[in-house]
């Protein structure tokens, strides 16, 4: 009987907690996969395919288990103890306070192509059915008839991308001008309907709630989100300026010298540049460097320009001093 | 025999105001879990329940509850019994004391576990020597569920232990009981269902404890997920009929300890009876 | 039910055994459990200088932060006080059909993870929810404003006050009342006469502890408090900003402002009950 057999299981689970914890006696290698909260179902679709590969080059069984969480608390959980062999994140900030740490090598960007990114993306729109209010591109934003929806760049990385991208539209768009951009700023963020803490809640605040006329995501998310919640039903608007988003990748070496895993860790982060796993990638709406899928796709990814953060504000390290530490431009944006 | 409030008039008016304030409070929320749920029907519940990865997190959370009962249960006994049996200099400090968890958010409450237990901390560091791991495998995760849940027995305990008061203990320990006994044969009878209450309040809180355990847990599905980090997850996935219908599980779980509280008053009630 | 733990007070010597192990045990849990963890927080702490503490926990939004905070739980504790007691009330001393499930219910906030709590709290008072299209159109918004992080509050901290009343009020012998309709005093009077002197202690933990719990509550907030800077933004956001930026210092400053107030608050909550109990039995007596 189903129930029984679960209800066993549980009781197996139960009994077996403390094992659980205890390193893996079985003769299999394992590596761990520390990544951000919304790739569960990506690398549910990459893993076993890595592991057919493995198992096909070099004759071995491996598994991999996956931790997923909030990308900064996923590298903190590394700092203090995880033993991840990898990490796949969706901040550049959060693998370079590992490589900080001396838990990544200091030159991680140069190890692999593309500043160790096999994919990226960029910040979009998702409008309702028909786009009522006409939103194509950052300047309908400011509009007063508009209301946004995005996650809180104090807490989100995604929310500091869509600030950050906003910023570097209003620069073009003033040429510099500082007065106008934090006009354009403040305004902007005055529209904002409601600051969720994270990319998922500013999704249900969108959709479930019905809040605002635009939710501000990753390109792929707002992609996926109108997969998942009725195409007919929600438009995507990528607007023509806009932010390169990296989703770096790295080995957190002393884990997997520690584990044995570094010729498998290795293998991992590069198998995520292969054919294959790039085909999976923009399965999932992420954009890829690999030409054949590049073109395979074309129809999926509209040409933009893509600003990169350093363009923008230098760098990375400018942008959390300036903007978004406590007291810096955001905060000062914002009051009222 | 008449009692305060008995009157058919304020009976009614009183229970009606409970039971609809309880029904929009709180049994809406839980109501809306369930249809969330099952949304999609039984078929996806089921698949859902019966994924491999929920049913290591069920096994996890389970486990942990079972350590963090009798541990929680033995300290807020002593600890009741020292605060409310004794007078001593320092007793409303160490009463105020086991309310820390109270005032420390659950976050923190990890957070600070793991500065202490992690790689950088200064007991973690001398650990990790040892190679032994705290966090990020089970006994973190108990651990930190141990801090939140403690206060719970202790507070159950301490003002009805108060308004007591010790006399009938001295009566029996002047008649030359034995102490194990007095505790056993005159408070414990009269303490019971407040320990039985503190004990499904810390089974309810270490099952749906998130906060402290995201911080320590790790999250390594099938081995350090617990229940309602799974949750969250399938949430984060889009998965609403998978998140919901682990919340209702954790929803049933708190159910099933208080019908098991109920039968238990029901039986003990019968017994008085016969005896 | 007259307390005899004000005498060991006045005589020394201590009738009940059990003393040194109830000490051992709760001292070496107490220290290991509850205070050596604290450690690392106010080994955060110990880097800063007092003027960087001060600047941290008043930058204002922080401040802001504090106000909207403290005002919620207010709030909440305050109707869950008069709600909480009610319930209590009900259920220890009517029979009625469901009052097993009634009595389960209360529990639920507990044993739910508080992020299920605050999505279904606010998918219930979004205005398309089944509450916010009934108050809505009131003008009544729940959701995204004080009024639903108050809400969430409440929600989280009910059974505090319930669950601390409702032992009490069951352990109240016949007698009590007895006295009080035989003295033809009316319901109302009675209660506030007889009843409520013996609730006080645990009505006012139970309601202070609520209020306590809904300081540092995140989860169950986050989700229906929109969040907005300077006006629906509590103290734990704060705090999670912090950690978001792997700023630890700041995190621990704002967090042991926190741990400060609520401990004061607690230590004020016993010292009151053990004086209130002191003379409501002396003055009996």
């Amino acid at each position: 009987m189903q129930l029984l057999s679960t209800v066993r299981r549980i009781a197996l689970a139960v009994a077996l907690g403390a094992s659980l914890a205890t390193p893996a006696l079985a003769a299999e290698r394992e590596i761990l996969n520390s990544s951000y909260d919304i790739a569960r179902e990506l690398f549910s679709a990459i893993n076993p395919e890595f592991r057919d590969w493995w198992q096909a080059e070099q004759g071995e069984e491996i598994a991999i288990q996956q931790s997923h969480g909030g990308s900064s608390a996923q590298a903190r959980a590394i700092l203090q103890g995880l033993r991840a062999d990898v990490v796949t994140y969706n901040q550049v900030t959060d693998v370079q306070v590992l490589a900080d740490a001396g838990l990544v090598a200091e030159d991680w960007q140069q190890q692999l192509p593309n500043n160790a990114s096999p994919y990226y993306s960029t910040t979009a729109f998702l409008v309702r059915k028909d786009n009522p209010k006409g939103i194509e591109s950052w300047d309908d934003l400011v509009r007063e008839d508009v209301k946004m929806v995005f996650p809180n760049p104090k807490t989100s990385g995604n929310g500091r991308y869509t600030y950050l991208a906003a910023w570097g539209f209003a620069q073009q768009h003033f040429d510099g001008d500082e007065e106008q951009i934090h006009d354009f700023m403040r305004t902007f963020l005055r529209n904002v309907a409601v600051f969720d803490t994270g990319g998922r809640g500013a999704t249900t605040s969108f959709i479930e709630r019905g809040i605002g006329d635009v939710l501000i995501s990753f390109e792929s998310e707002v992609n996926n989100i109108r997969g998942e919640y009725g195409q007919d039903d929600y438009e995507v608007i990528v607007p023509p300026v806009s932010i390169l988003a990296e989703f770096p990748v790295a080995v957190v070496e002393p884990n997997a010298e520690r584990n044995g895993t570094q010729d498998l860790a290795q293998a991992y982060v590069e198998y995520l540049y292969s054919e294959e796993a790039q085909r999976m990638l923009a399965n999932f709406n992420y954009r890829v460097h690999h030409e054949a899928i590049v073109e395979e796709f074309a129809d999926q990814f509209p040409e933009t320009e893509l600003l990169r953060v350093e363009d923008i504000v230098g760098s990375w390290e400018q942008a959390m001093d300036e903007h978004f530490a406590g007291g810096a431009l955001l905060d000062q944006l914002q009051r009222r | 025999m008449q009692r305060i409030g008995d009157a058919p008039r304020v009976r009614r008016l009183l229970v009606f105001l409970a039971v609809a304030l309880s029904a929009l409070f709180l049994l809406l929320p839980l109501v809306a879990i369930f249809a969330q749920a099952f949304a999609q029907g039984v078929g996806v519940f089921w698949s859902n329940v019966s994924n491999e990865y929920t049913v290591a997190a069920i096994g996890l959370t389970l486990f942990i509850a079972l350590l963090t009962i009798p541990i929680c249960l033995v300290f807020g006994v002593a600890l009741a019994w020292l605060v409310t049996r004794f007078t001593f200099p320092g007793r409303r400090i160490l009463q105020t004391l086991i309310d820390i968890p109270f005032a420390v958010s659950p976050v923190v409450a990890g957070l600070i576990y793991l500065l202490l237990y992690g790689r950088t901390g200064w007991l973690g560091s001398w650990l990790d020597g040892y190679d032994i791991q705290l966090m990020f495998a089970w006994p973190g995760i108990l651990m930190v569920t141990i801090f939140v849940t403690c206060p719970f027995v202790a507070r159950e305990l301490i003002p009805l232990m108060q308004a007591q008061g010790s006399r009938e203990e001295e009566a029996a320990v002047t008649l030359g009981a034995p102490g194990w006994t007095v505790f056993r044969r005159v408070t414990l009878p009269n303490i019971r269902w407040a320990l039985l209450y503190g004990v499904i309040l810390t089974n309810a809180r270490a099952v749906g404890e998130f906060g402290a355990v995201s911080v320590v847990s790790g999250a390594i599905r099938g081995q350090t997920n617990t229940l309602p980090l799974h949750l969250e997850q399938l949430y984060q996935d889009y998965n609403t009929v998978g998140a919901f219908a682990s919340a209702s599980l954790l929803a049933l779980i708190a159910l099933l300890t208080l019908v098991a509280k109920a039968s238990l008053e029901w039986r003990a009630a019968r017994r008085e009876v016969h005896t | 039910m007259i307390t005899l733990a004000t005498r060991a007070g006045s005589a020394p010597k201590r009738v009940l055994p059990g003393f040194g192990l109830s000490l051992g045990i709760s001292l070496m849990f107490i220290s290991l459990v509850l205070l050596l963890p604290l450690t690392g927080l106010f080994g955060q702490l110990a880097g800063l200088s007092l003027a960087e503490y001060w600047a941290i926990i008043t930058e204002g939004r922080v401040v802001a932060s504090y106000v909207v905070t403290i005002g919620a739980a207010a709030v909440a504790a305050l109707v869950n006080g008069a709600f909480g007691l009610l319930l209590a009330w009900v259920l220890v001393r009517y029979d009625f059909p469901g009052k097993r499930l009634l009595d389960a219910l209360m529990d639920l906030p507990f044993a739910l993870p508080t992020a299920v709590a605050g999505i279904t709290l606010a998918t219930l008072y979004s205005s398309n929810g089944w509450m916010g299209r009934l108050l809505e159109p009131l003008g009544f918004q729940v959701a995204y404003t004080w009024v639903g992080i108050a809400l969430a509050m409440a929600f989280t901290s009910i059974p505090f006050v319930v669950r601390t009343v409702q032992p009490v009020l069951e352990d109240l012998p016949h007698e009590v009342d007895e006295a009080a309709l035989t003295l033809g005093a009316s319901d109302g009077t009675a209660f506030r006469r007889v009843i409520l002197p013996h609730l006080w202690p645990a009505l006012v933990t139970g309601t202070g502890l609520a209020f306590v719990r809904s300081l540092g509550e995140f989860g169950a907030i986050i989700f229906i408090a929109g969040n907005m800077p300077y006006e629906t933004e509590i103290t734990a956001l704060m705090i999670f900003v912090k950690l978001q930026e792997y700023d630890y210092v700041g995190a621990s400053a704002i967090a042991s402002v926190v741990l400060f107030v609520s401990l004061a608050l607690l230590l004020v909550i016993n010292i009151w009950q053990g004086r209130f109990i002191k003379r409501l039995h002396g003055g009996a007596g």
